[in-house]
């Protein structure tokens, strides 16, 4: 079917929102550069933040060709209410377990989201998510290995994962929160759906969590962390885009 | 004194300089697992160094960021370099007169003139 005018609007507010995620997520994640716990995983748990910075550039760059700002411009000039990320990736990065957990419940998400879109008829989105699959297999192959491997290793580690859990659990639903235009993307076949994508996460989480020992806590609340997509943010985001976009600042037009 | 730096992580942590520190009690280690990285479908793999890791899972995850994150791998193994079996220095000498044994080297066979020859020619 062909594009109406709604159906772009739709289309830039998805990209928007999975591109602030990634970006934002990936300066959380790198802030372990060099502080990570041990050598091989510092390495690692960097490289992957790099590689939502580059998934996040691949995205604003089909912003640009949809009449967006230049990439660059877009991710370092804008302030904490034009972003439309969720308030999951804000949070500092806390301690590793935290931080791991969030890797897993976000990372899961993408994966099962970069699936779903792989097959969309918004072939720029489709290619970028084909091309990303690996990438976030591996992502994914990573955060499982560690929560299994911690949720039953000794009572601390599993005391740690599950209060891990029981925090960033309510701050995932948020990743679902339904943005404006649901409706649209569903009928031109672009994207299934926020609601959809969180009954199949929960579907693959469940099993992971399950052999490692860890329950989902009961009484979460998706309201709790909602309004990402609308704008409305954390107290943490603006300090994290005040760090992360000071020296571009110093001088935006500077070549690299 | 707070110590203060360029790095905003450092200025976040308030590391107080004149504290002493305590070395950290010793921690059991991880064991080393040995690496080995295919390049293409077909060929032989190669050793190209260790990580230290819980377990096989996590090794091959760290392998991949390690060893594989520049080039091409299409294959890794990781094998515990406690099940490797190697063979003592102290019999060192059983390889000792091998450099003598110059009839194993392709060296000495005939086609090895025109080998020479055409690698003269290239060079040329």
């Amino acid at each position: 079917m062909e594009y109406t005018e709604v159906h772009v609007l739709a289309v830039k507010e998805l990209l928007y929102k999975m591109a602030d995620d990634q970006l934002i997520l990936g300066h959380r994640n790198s802030e372990w550069t060099g502080l990570g716990p041990v050598l091989e995983e510092d390495i690692a748990f960097s490289s992957m933040a790099q590689d939502k910075i580059g998934q996040a550039h691949a995205l604003y760059q089909i912003l640009h060709e949809l009449g967006e700002g230049e990439p660059d411009t877009v991710a370092f000039m804008r302030n904490a209410e034009q972003f439309h990320c969720c308030h999951l990736v804000e949070i500092p990065i806390g301690e590793y377990d935290f931080s791991l957990m969030r890797h897993f419940l976000f990372d899961r998400a993408e994966q099962l989201r970069f699936e779903l879109l792989s097959q969309s008829s918004f072939e720029p989105l489709a290619q970028v998510a084909r091309k990303f699959r690996g990438e976030v297999k591996y992502h994914v192959m990573h955060a499982d290995s560690w929560v299994k491997l911690l949720g039953v290793g000794n009572e601390e580690s599993h005391g740690r994962m599950q209060e891990a859990l029981n925090q960033a659990f309510p701050l995932a639903l948020g990743i679902f929160e339904a943005g404006p235009y649901e409706d649209a993307l569903k009928e031109a076949g672009i994207f299934e759906g926020e609601l959809h994508l969180r009954n199949l996460w929960l579907e693959a989480i469940k099993p992971v969590l399950h052999a490692a020992h860890l329950s989902i806590p009961a009484e979460a609340n998706d309201a709790l962390a909602a309004g990402g997509r609308y704008g409305k943010h954390t107290a943490y985001l603006q300090p994290l885009l005040d760090e992360m976009t000071e020296v571009f600042r110093i001088d935006p037009a500077a070549e690299w | 004194m707070i110590i203060k730096s360029l790095d905003p992580r450092v200025n976040r942590s308030q590391i107080d300089q004149e504290k002493e520190f305590q070395p950290l009690e010793s921690l059991d280690q991880f064991e080393t697992y040995e690496v080995f990285h295919q390049k293409k479908r077909g060929t032989q793999h190669q050793h190209v160094g260790i990580v230290h890791a819980p377990n096989h899972e996590l090794a091959m995850m760290f392998a991949k960021e390690q060893y594989s994150r520049r080039g091409q791998c299409v294959n890794l193994w990781v094998v515990k370099t406690s099940d490797v079996f190697v063979t003592d220095y102290d019999d060192a000498d059983i390889f000792e007169t091998t450099p003598e044994k110059k009839h194993r080297d392709p060296e000495s066979y005939k086609v090895m003139d025109r080998i020479q020859a055409f690698k003269q020619k290239q060079n040329a």
